[in-house]
Formats: C-alpha cells, sequence, structure tokens
C-alpha cells in the first residue's frame, strides 16, 4: 500500500481509490476509525492502520461493521472525528442502528460512512446497491467520479455532517475502490484530539445530553429539517457540474465511475460538441434546481449508472414535479433496456447505448481484424475457473469432508457462507457446498436443518465458517444450536487470517489492526466454554482428520464444533520457505492404467499438479507448487513423492 | 519532470497473467514512474478473488491531458505485456488491433480445467505464431526460464519490465523506472535490477 502520509502538499500521487479515501480522512483530521474487511473495502482501513500511531490515530478491525458502526458513533458522541468504512453488505449488516442514528443524530465530532459496493459481485456474494439505503435511512450521499475526489469529498464530507449534526454518506463502487488514479494531495490536519462526552449541551436549561430516538415523530421531522439543509447546501457544491454544448443532442446523466465511462465514450465516438454529460456528486438530496435546470439542455436524457436506477427514479420525480407548461424529455436508461439493470458498466456499453440512441456506428478496429482476432481466441484461450491457490488448506479441508460424508453413507452434506471457501461450491472444493449467503448463514441454516429429525430428516449437516467469519457473525448461531439442542457440526476453518480481504488479523490471531499484541480470543476455550464438544484437526492429516469428522457425524445429537487449524499458505509462504519438495516419480506413476482415474489431476486439482499429455503422467509444476506434500496421500500408487526441502 | 511524446494519447498497455504472477507489481512500478514524470495514469486491475487462479488483467491508460477510466474499450489497446500465453491470446481476441505491439513470456501456467481434462491447452508454437500474426510487433520473452536460472521464478517481473522498458515502446527514462524499482523491492534490489536489465537486454540483443 502506498505511503498514504505524505507531507508533501500539491505533490501528485498514483492511489487506489481506498487510498485516496484514508488520505482524505487525515486531511480532514480524524482521530477514530474503525471497520470489518470486505472487498472491496478493505484498504481504507488498511492504509490508515499503518500510520495510524505515526498520525496519532486510533484505528481498529472491529469484530463485524455493526460494532465497528457503533463504536465509531461512541468516538463521535465524544466530540471526535471518525470514519467507519465497510462494503455493500456491511450497509445491511448497521442498518437498523443507523436507523436510529439518523434520529438521534450524531455527536460534535462529524461521522462519515464509506460503502463500497462491488457492481457484478466481482468480490461478493451478491450485487447491490448502497444508494437508496442512504435515501430510505435520510442520510446525505456522496459518490466520488475520480480519485482525487474521493479525496476531496471525504475531507469535505466530515464539515459537512458536523454542520449538519447527522452522519453522512460517501458511495464508492470497485472500479474507484480498486483502481489508481492520480491525487493530488492537500495539507495533513493534525489536530490536538481531546475526547469528552459532554453531559450537558444547553448550559442555560441545564438539559442532560442524551442520543435517544424519541419522541420518534419529532426527531423524524428534524431529520427532514436536516436533510432540506443539505439540499440547499448540494446546490451550489463543485462536486456538480456539467460538460458539453448548451444545446445537446443527448444529455447524459451520471455519477460514480460511471462518469469516467461517459467521457471515454463522448470522446470514443467524437461527440462533445453534440452530447452533454451531468455528472452529479451529491446524491442524495438530489439538488433539484440544479438538475432541473440542466435537463433543459436536449430532449433526449440518458441515465449512465450500475445496478439500481437511483438517478434514473429521482430525476423522472424531479421531472413531474416541473410546472405542466416545462418540456417532457425522452428518457433513456435501465427502464427503456439502453443501459443494463445489473452488472458493471463499462465505456463499450456507455459507446453502444449512445449509439442505438443517435443512430450511429462504431467500429474501434478494423473488421477483418476483429473476425480474426475473434476466431482465434475463441478456439483457442481455455477457460480458468477460480481455485483455492496451491497448498490451501481448504483443499485439504474439503478431501476429508467429501469422503467423510461418502463413507458416512447416509447423504450428508455442507452449508457454507462467504470466504475463500465458498469456491467449495465448485470444483476447488469438490462441489461440497450446497448453501452460500450472507456471513454466517451456513450455521444459522443448519441450525433449522438440524431440527428437522421430527419430520423424517436424518442427513448430517456440516456447517462451515472461516475463523474471521466465526467472530463476526456465528457465535449467536452456535449459542442457538446449543440451546436448542439443533444437530449439527460446525467445521471452523482456522486459517489464521481473514484470507480473502487481505489477510487482517482478528480476535483469534492476538493482534490488533495496529500491530499491538493483544488477548487471544480462543475459538475452542470459547465453544467448550458453551457446552459444545469441540475437536481441534489438521486438515494436511487426510486420513485424521476423516476419521474425526466421520466419528462426529456417527455419535448423534446436538451442536458440535470441529476446527481445522492451518495456516493461510499465502501468509506461510511469506515467511518461510517450502516444507518440501515435491516431485512425481515417472516410474510409478501408471498415468490412465492406474484405474485412480487420474485422482491427482482430475479430482484433486491442486494447480500445482499437471498432466503431461504426451508421457501420459501426472507432473509437478515447480513454479506453482508450494511444496506442502498433501497430495502424496492422495496417489494410490505412492508415485509422488516428497523430500524435505 | 519534462513530459515527453506520447505515441497516442490515452497510450493503452493491458499487463496480463494469471493471479499470482504479479500483475499489480508490474502495474504499480510502471505507473509509478508515469506520475512521477508528471503524466495522468489510471491503472484498472482485476483482483480480489482473482487472487485464485483466475484470469487477471490490469488496464493502464496512460495520458497528458486527463484522467482516463480503468477500462480500455474494445479493441483499443497498444501495447500487451502478457505474462502467460493463453492469457495474451485472449486479450489480443478483445482488445487488439493491427497496431498492437505484444511481449510474451511463453511459459503456460495450466487451469484447473485444462488438467481436469475440460478444456484444451493449445499447441504453444502455433499460439505464438497467431499471437504474432496478429500482433504488429511482438518480443518473444523467455522471463520464467531465465528467472529460473537467476534462482527464483520471481525475478520473472523485473525481466518483463525491462522487456517493456527496452522495448521503446514506452516514453520511460530506464533510470527513472530504475529508482522506482530500488523503493518497491529495497531487500532484492540487486537481484530485481539484474533482471530488470536481463530483460532490456533481450528486446535490444
Amino acid at each position: 500500500m502506498a505511503n498514504i502520509e505524505i507531507d508533501a502538499p500539491g505533490t501528485s500521487h498514483l492511489l487506489i481509490g481506498n487510498e485516496s479515501i484514508a488520505r482524505g480522512t487525515l486531511e480532514a483530521g480524524i482521530g477514530f476509525a474503525a471497520a470489518y474487511p470486505g472487498t472491496p473495502s478493505s484498504e481504507i482501513l488498511g492504509s490508515l492502520a499503518q500510520v495510524a500511531k505515526k498520525m496519532g490515530i486510533y484505528v481498529e478491525w472491529s469484530i463485524n461493521e455493526m460494532v465497528a458502526m457503533e463504536a465509531a458513533a461512541g468516538a463521535s458522541f465524544a466530540g471526535i472525528r471518525a470514519l467507519v468504512a465497510m462494503k455493500q453488505n456491511g450497509v445491511n449488516v448497521v442498518s437498523d442502528f443507523l436507523a436510529n442514528l439518523v434520529m438521534t443524530g450524531i455527536g460534535t465530532g462529524g461521522l462519515v460512512l464509506v460503502s463500497c459496493d462491488d457492481p457484478s459481485a466481482i468480490s461478493s456474494s451478491n450485487e447491490q446497491d448502497t444508494r437508496p439505503i442512504a435515501q430510505w435511512l435520510d442520510i446525505p450521499l456522496v459518490e466520488p467520479g475520480d480519485f482525487q475526489e474521493a479525496k476531496d469529498m471525504t475531507k469535505w464530507l466530515f464539515d459537512l455532517a458536523e454542520e449538519l449534526g447527522t452522519l453522512c454518506m460517501l458511495r464508492s463502487v470497485t472500479r474507484i475502490a480498486h483502481a489508481r488514479g492520480n491525487v493530488s494531495l492537500g495539507e495533513l490536519l493534525k489536530k490536538q484530539h481531546k475526547a469528552h462526552f459532554d453531559q450537558v449541551h444547553d448550559l442555560k436549561n441545564v438539559m442532560p445530553t442524551t442520543f435517544m430516538p424519541v419522541p420518534s415523530s419529532l426527531r423524524h421531522y428534524f431529520l427532514h429539517i436536516k436533510i432540506d439543509k443539505a439540499r440547499e447546501m448540494f446546490e451550489s457544491s463543485q462536486f456538480n457540474r456539467y460538460i458539453g454544448p448548451d444545446k445537446a443532442d443527448l444529455l447524459i446523466v451520471t455519477s460514480g465511475s460511471c462518469w469516467l465511462y461517459s467521457q471515454d465514450a463522448v470522446k470514443a465516438l467524437k461527440l462533445s460538441d453534440r452530447v452533454g454529460i451531468l455528472k452529479l456528486g451529491t446524491l442524495w438530496p438530489m439538488p433539484e434546481n440544479f438538475v432541473g435546470k440542466h435537463l433543459s439542455k436536449s430532449e433526449k436524457i440518458l441515465f449512465v449508472e450500475e445496478i439500481d436506477p437511483f438517478l434514473e427514479r429521482n430525476i423522472m420525480e424531479i421531472v413531474a414535479n416541473l410546472p405542466p407548461s416545462s418540456p417532457r424529455p425522452n428518457f433513456y436508461g435501465k427502464r427503456s433496456g439502453h443501459i443494463n439493470a445489473y452488472g458493471e458498466l463499462n465505456p463499450d456499453m456507455v459507446i453502444k447505448a449512445i449509439s442505438i440512441i443517435l443512430g450511429l456506428t462504431y467500429e474501434p478496429r478494423d473488421v477483418e481484424y476483429s473476425k480474426k482476432a475473434e476466431t482465434f481466441a475463441k478456439g483457442n484461450v481455455p477457460e480458468r475457473s477460480m481455485t483455492f491457490c496451491a497448498g490451501c488448506p481448504h483443499r485439504a479441508t474439503f478431501w476429508a469432508i467429501k469422503n467423510a460424508l461418502k463413507l458416512d453413507g447416509r447423504d450428508g452434506f455442507v452449508t457454507g457462507d462467504i470466504g475463500c471457501y465458498s469456491m467449495a461450491l465448485g470444483p476447488a472444493g469438490f462441489f461440497q457446498v450446497r448453501t452460500m449467503h450472507c456471513m454466517g448463514a451456513g450455521a444459522g441454516v443448519a441450525n433449522g436443518l438440524g431440527k428437522l429429525a421430527q419430520f423424517g430428516f436424518d442427513q448430517p449437516v456440516l456447517a462451515v465458517v472461516g475463523d474471521s467469519t466465526f467472530y463476526h457473525a456465528t457465535i449467536p448461531a452456535l449459542i442457538n444450536g446449543i440451546y436448542n439442542q439443533s444437530n449439527f457440526i460446525l467445521v471452523i476453518l482456522d486459517n489464521s487470517a481473514t484470507a480473502m480481504t487481505g489477510f487482517q488479523p482478528h480476535p483469534g490471531t492476538g493482534m490488533t489492526a495496529m500491530g499491538k499484541p493483544t488477548k487471544v480470543i480462543n475459538m475452542e476455550a470459547l465453544c467448550r466454554s458453551l457446552g459444545a464438544y469441540v475437536e481441534v484437526c489438521d486438515p494436511f492429516d487426510l486420513k485424521g482428520t476423516t476419521s474425526t469428522l466421520l466419528n462426529m457425524m456417527s455419535e448423534g445429537g446436538g451442536a458440535k464444533v470441529a476446527i481445522m487449524r492451518r495456516e493461510c499458505e499465502l501468509v506461510r509462504a511469506k515467511k518461510e520457505k517450502p516444507p518440501y519438495r515435491v516431485y512425481v516419480d515417472a516410474e510409478k506413476c501408471i498415468g490412465e492404467a492406474c484405474g485412480c482415474d487420474r485422482l491427482c489431476t482430475r479430482v484433486f486439482l491442486c494447480p500445482g499438479l499437471t498432466w503431461d499429455k504426451e508421457a501420459g503422467k501426472s507432473k509437478v509444476d515447480e513454479v506453482i507448487c508450494s511444496g506442502c506434500g498433501v497430495c502424496v496421500s492422495v496417489c494410490p500408487q505412492g508415485a509422488i513423492i516428497r523430500e524435505a526441502a | 519532470m519534462t513530459k515527453k511524446q506520447l505515441a497516442k494519447d490515452p497510450l493503452n498497455l493491458i499487463i496480463t497473467g494469471v493471479g499470482g504472477q504479479g500483475n499489480v507489481m508490474i502495474s504499480l512500478i510502471i505507473g509509478n514512474t508515469f506520475v512521477r514524470d508528471g503524466y495522468f495514469v489510471t491503472v484498472g486491475e482485476t483482483y480480489g478473488a482473482s487472487q485464485r487462479g483466475g484470469p487477471v488483467m490490469s488496464h493502464m491508460r496512460i495520458s497528458r491531458e486527463k484522467q482516463y477510466s480503468p477500462f480500455i474499450p474494445d479493441g483499443c489497446a497498444d501495447i500487451i505485456l502478457g505474462m502467460e500465453p493463453v492469457e495474451t491470446l485472449r486479450m489480443l481476441g478483445r482488445y487488439g488491433n493491427p497496431n498492437v505491439i505484444t511481449i510474451i513470456n511463453p511459459r503456460p501456467i495450466y487451469s484447473i480445467d485444462v488438467t481436469g481434462g475440460h478444456a484444451e491447452y493449445p499447441d504453444l508454437d502455433k499460439l505464438i505464431e497467431t499471437v504474432k500474426e496478429l500482433s504488429s510487433q511482438t518480443w518473444i520473452i523467455n522471463a520464467t526460464e531465465e528467472a529460473q536460472k537467476m534462482g527464483s521464478h520471481m525475478f520473472a517481473n523485473a525481466i518483463l519490465i525491462g522487456a517493456l522498458v527496452g522495448a521503446g515502446v514506452l516514453p520511460l527514462d530506464k533510470r527513472s523506472v530504475e529508482s522506482v524499482l530500488r523503493e518497491t523491492f529495497p531487500k532484492e534490489i540487486e537481484a530485481n535490477l539484474a533482471a530488470f536489465n536481463k530483460g532490456i537486454k533481450f528486446v535490444r540483443s
């Protein structure tokens, strides 16, 4: 990650959107930041954690988004500027608290929530737009259109939150959060933070300070006044702007990364004198007058935005409220089908939409070349499915699970949730996982399945969760299972890191975000204290793990816990050399003649193992192999050899 | 910070390979060098879940005028740096054009689809011929093989950066790239600089 604390105002740096946001908080003089990791948001807190000590701020990875949000609100109540960052799913988790927080208002320290949405769900279970959440909760919402704005908006948002006395939200998307661009730095604001919860807020009337959402209707009324004030301020915001001719054949209305796509598209079509772009940075409440003024620029309006038709619906509402004599433009967007109502956009999709509306043709490359290139690529580019890394403990765990379920023979199955181990829905984990929803959902679903014996249900159920997910969202489900005597095995895949999002520490690792050693919340001790039967396995011991799981399944009732403990291979590899040198003994490997149906390369599917077609034998790819040596016990011929490296 | 002339504005560079090969590192080094030289640079990367063996690509847009989007439009790549053969062809199929310049590391990484028998990896010689046919200019750099000779396949990235700089297709000064390399790899800098210079030599010999 880049150094976001450089004290060099005016210099330009190549930052990802997340680093730019983190820099913005330092220029705003925050004192407190909390988050739970989630792609594509994780680098915001990650980069702040690296400089926290130097900058005199406090930064934590919280156990989940809810606690992060509440903790940040606590800081705000005591007068400290606070940031909380999460991916779109996190906003669902905190929505209950938010619905109350908007009623109570924030403290004297500005409070800002950053949500990084993931259109196309590139690194997510689901695709979801958080802009409508801001609207239904009455939270002022902004969206940066490039990397510079990510910083500048963040900085400004703390002032806004304090002026309005309410939480403000910044929505980013993957192509801002994880893309890199130029950011010109501003001054760092180094503050002497003094935190104090003022018990009395009105010295004349001696009223105690309270943050409570009641009386609700009255609070709601005051909230609307804040929103009206925000709307007024947004009318003249520098983050809203128009580029293009005074009268345009087409007006694009857009925000966020789609602002960049729209500019690319207009340039590619050489239409800058015919097509205008209205870029909104302040999205909710919508600056109605500013928008209304620009809508008259064209009779045709195209909405370019990702996921939900947020701008489209709200601007249609503005048009519906214009005086009856106002012209009614033609609208193009998700409703008309010119822009997809799902998935992320790109410049080509915008080019296509503009071309259809204006009746243009666009050929970016020679037609003959195009045909040739597409044909060649189509016939010669094999699929590249995602899989567990070479040496990943999860592959070994799911191998053991698969064999244990088979040996048990009662049609048992696995429920799961989010993490690297979600890949066990596919070939990487031998298609073992059957359900996947939000964090911790596998354990919750297993709670229900485990109570169906009276209806004839007799299948063993294993619920898999990652170690970080265990702390985040699984403990209540486990307690429920023990309390209500549900019959399932919670399998905790403990690789000692929040691996999928970048190896952040969690309560089981004994390390804080700021690198300080801390108490380890020992998961087996915790589970045992709840009364659960607990086994700890090393998944690399395929035989032992399989037999432990088999025994646990056959021993009948109650919620039990099996912990699969083995460090994430990517973490291990950073610290030490591979334990083994692994190779295939070409004499012993008899290939297709073996009768194992190429167990190693067709079923086990570690990317470190390849198939030498000419020789008709398996082979280790020394560039990929991590030297874990697990495949040695998969080969029935003993043809895979490991030697201490 | 004298800005040299760009052959085209924006200049569109794609770096492609397989998750874990080091795409992001290469795009960071090239991107940082350009920003220091006063250019606008946008880099769009596919990562996150694609750390786990999936195809990865970095789209880099270099401009003297403005910030471009992190996506190169279809058919509009100027240079493709391919760290893996079929991934190079995948990019040419979508982003190539008669003027595209390609640098390719011909070392295959087989996907689990290929290993598992659900997909076919094309004949390597034919694949390279196709890449040549679809490019105006092609450099074949045995980066993995040469890096292994130096003691670790990890040096392949510095060799490829060297090839990219040595090929003269980017207005980059060797010394400014070296200084970014020094900051990025402080630990193994000598080996990485040697690899970088090797890459330059390969394209110039």
